[in-house]
């Protein structure tokens, strides 16, 4: 391996990144964009779910109820209707996530101390959306009984008129269970994928469709040079990337950064390493620009989405699925990421996933120069 | 002229269906895009790894962590001894969940006390923390509820015969199991014929760029609004075949219903499409190779999609990125696709959304051509 030939390769590789001024304006903005819009965008702690509520009775005690539905931050009352037919028209076009139905003998039956139903329509289309509302709404019900069961045994002088369990919970890592927290130190995994693979593979394999590449391979150049003289300026963006997502994350979302930066900085040269090889990879085997952008959304940006745990826990997916996702780099990185941020573990706890993502980086390094020796001959 | 449109017609589907490339990714990323969402896609949290550590050891102790046991929500993997053994099992990630009794616990039950219990939570990911918080609080209370009523009885048998019980009866309409899938599987479809239709529009007119035959196409008598309708309605013919064909798949494959009017999806998914074309043609003016190309429609995609409400809810967002939202034609596509497939509503319903659609399909399109004849010029 010649350190001179090396150099040239990326000198070259460099001034076609600086030239085609717009795609590079465009890797400099992305982790801009996808921070800006995962960071607002994505807000899963579902808030303001907007109820109908059709009050059959009208008393004091449905309309108590009802006020600690209007109360509560999850909900939004917005109409209270008297039919049926309503409730269902609203479930229809989507102004109504849930619908409450107080029944005409809720007070009557409460009183008596028989079994009340109260009835809630949701909108599964959502599932999630209606998965929360019902423990909402179950939690409503439940501290309301609860207000009226304290009540009715300290007016009989019970015992026991006090709440008999309460619980207390501390939150670890992420303390006020922000959703921006869990969200935004992953992002510089999804940006990685994108500029490594697939900006890497489209120029690449833009070489092979305008016959650049054979001319190089024509020089004395070794296929290992060419990888990595076009990988190094790949790889200094992709690391001025990821310092641009941490430098947002912690100065613009004020996620807490808690770890230490060498290890972030090594997780995150290995995993971009990791990438830019199966870019390289993916270009030498389809030589086509449309295929490899493709086969790059599929295999790296999509699951790194999807499957390695940033959005998506790993131990709810079914299980015939989770083995899968030992085969995503990404999965490795987020670890690796979430641990720095918010856990502030060091190094030492970090060995497992570092060294998953060297293993994956020199297998896919092996893969790319294989296939590219394949290709020549 | 109908004569020459015909040509370029049948010029592109050549082309499309000629193209191992193109054919391959007509193909292959929606199956897998459709596999990967359906498996791997949802926010449901079950068995969440907790650890417990008792330090009453008495019935009312061993009762209450019974429950947790119990529930299909929690997994109890670890029964701790000391409290010292709570860092590293966070840190390690072995458990989400640590539960702690304090010694005295079922005293203060017996005494009428409130008693506390301690949870420790792992918040790295904030939905599954925030979801968990409800469900041990629903235990909780519930627990309460029944002790209470246990403690009356024993002291005042009279007492125990009133007790408020207050039931929540959900009802999810359209999606009565709260199937993640039949969220996600129509939002894919949404996505993946915008990424296609887009991405292969802008592509196909760079291409001819890159290649020079746009200029061979010029020199023809084919005018350049016979150009743009010639290239963009092939795609808006397979974008109509992919949603049919991914529509078929997932819902056989998964079992999604299909409950509304093929010819209601049909007419939304045009509307849609025109404005996917609209942006594809768009970015082939501004784009100059392949690479800009993909690397400005990502600029378009992730936003898009971020903010349409395919996984996360839009009221979570904040009022101004709300606003932002009906900019997005495919926010109003996925509530034909849900309100097609599992609602089951038809065009009384969802002509607000055709309305938008239409609209900015018709703004885009307009923008486009107009550019489209300066570029060429």
């Amino acid at each position: 391996m010649s350190f001179r030939r090396l150099l040239a390769i990326s000198r070259k590789e460099v001034l076609q990144v600086l030239r085609d001024s717009r795609s590079l304006l465009i890797v400099l903005l992305m982790p801009l964009m996808l921070m800006t819009t995962l960071g607002y965008g994505v807000n899963l702690d579902t808030k303001h779910i907007r109820v109908f509520a059709l009050d059959q009775e009208g008393s004091q005690a449905s309309q108590d109820l009802l006020k600690r539905f209007q109360s509560s931050d999850y909900f939004d009352l917005v109409a209270t209707v008297t039919d049926y037919r309503a409730l269902a028209a609203a479930l229809d076009d989507g102004r109504c996530q849930l619908a409450i139905i107080i029944p005409y003998d809720f007070s009557v039956r409460l009183h008596d101390g028989r079994p009340v139903n109260i009835q809630a329509l949701v909108d599964g289309s959502d599932n999630n959306t209606a998965e929360l509302a019902i423990g909402y709404a179950q939690g409503v019900l439940a501290s309301y009984g609860a207000v009226v069961q304290a009540e009715y045994l300290r007016k009989s002088n019970a015992p026991s008129a006090n709440p008999a369990l309460s619980v207390e919970s501390r939150t670890w890592f992420n303390e006020d269970l922000e959703s921006k927290n869990f969200i935004v130190p992953g992002v510089a995994a999804i940006v990685m994928a994108v500029v490594g693979v697939l900006l890497t593979s489209l120029t690449v394999a833009r070489e092979w469709e305008r016959g650049t590449m054979e001319q190089l391979i024509s020089t004395p150049v070794t296929s290992l040079e060419i990888i990595i003289g076009k990988l190094i300026p790949y790889f200094g963006l992709g690391m001025l990337n990821t310092a641009t997502c941490a430098a947002i994350a912690v100065f613009w979302f004020e996620v807490p950064f808690r770890g230490s930066l060498i290890a972030l900085s090594l997780g995150s040269g290995i995993y971009l390493t990791a990438i830019l090889g199966l870019g390289f990879w993916i270009s030498v085997a389809t030589k086509n620009q449309l295929a490899a952008s493709q086969i790059g959304l599929v295999t790296a940006f999509l699951p790194s989405f999807l499957l390695s745990g940033f959005t998506f826990p790993i131990d709810q997916m079914p299980i015939g699925v989770q083995p899968f996702t030992y085969l995503i780099a990404a999965r490795y990185y987020i670890v690796i990421l979430k641990s720095v941020f918010l856990r502030g573990t060091g190094l030492s706890f970090l060995a497992a996933p570092l060294i998953a993502l060297i293993i994956y980086a020199s297998v896919m390094v092996f893969l790319a120069k294989r296939s590219f020796h394949k290709s020549l001959a | 002229m109908i004569e020459r449109l015909r040509q370029i017609l049948i010029k592109e589907f050549i082309h499309l269906f000629r193209d191992p490339h193109a054919r391959f990714s007509l193909i292959v990323p929606p199956l897998l895009q459709m596999l990967i969402f359906g498996y791997a896609a949802s926010y449901e949290v079950n068995r969440v790894s907790t650890a417990v550590l008792d330090f009453d050891h008495s019935e009312e102790s061993r009762e209450f962590l019974d429950r947790f046991s119990a529930s299909s929500r929690f997994q109890v993997r670890e029964v701790l001894q000391s409290e010292s053994q709570i860092p590293s099992l966070l840190d390690h990630r072995k458990v989400v969940l640590v539960l702690q009794i304090q010694p005295g616990f079922a005293e203060l039950l017996r005494k009428g006390q409130t008693a506390p219990v301690q949870a420790v939570l792992d918040g790295t990911d904030s939905n599954t923390a925030l979801i968990a918080v409800g469900y041990i609080n629903q235990i909780a209370n519930r627990f309460a509820q029944d002790y209470q009523l246990q403690m009356a009885d024993r002291l005042k048998p009279s007492l125990a015969t009133f007790a408020p019980d207050i039931q929540l009866q959900e009802r999810p309409w359209y999606n009565a199991n709260l199937e993640s899938r039949w969220f996600f599987v129509p939002g894919v479809i949404g996505t993946l014929v915008l990424v296609s239709v887009m991405t292969l529009t802008a592509f196909a007119v760079v291409r001819e760029r890159e290649v020079g035959t746009l200029e061979q196409l010029m020199v023809t008598p084919i005018s350049p609004a016979e150009l743009i309708v010639g290239k963009t309605l092939p795609f808006l013919i397979v974008g109509l075949a992919n949603v049919v064909f991914v529509g078929v798949l997932g819902s056989l494959w998964f079992d999604v219903p299909f409950r509304g009017n093929i010819f209601v999806l049909l007419l939304g998914t045009t509307l849609f499409l025109s404005s996917a074309l609209g942006v594809g043609l768009l970015i082939s003016t501004v784009s100059q190779t392949q690479q800009q190309a993909f690397a400005i429609s990502f600029f378009y995609i992730s936003p898009a999609i971020m903010l349409s409400g395919f996984g996360y809810p839009i009221n979570s967002m904040p009022t101004a990125l709300q606003y932002f939202t009906n900019l997005d034609p495919l926010r109003f596509y996925l509530v034909v696709l849900r309100g097609t497939f599992i609602k089951g509503i038809g065009l009384d319903v969802l002509w607000p959304q055709m309305i938008a659609m239409a609209i900015l399909g018709a703004a885009t399109l307009t923008l486009a051509t107009l550019r489209f004849h300066k570029t060429l010029d």
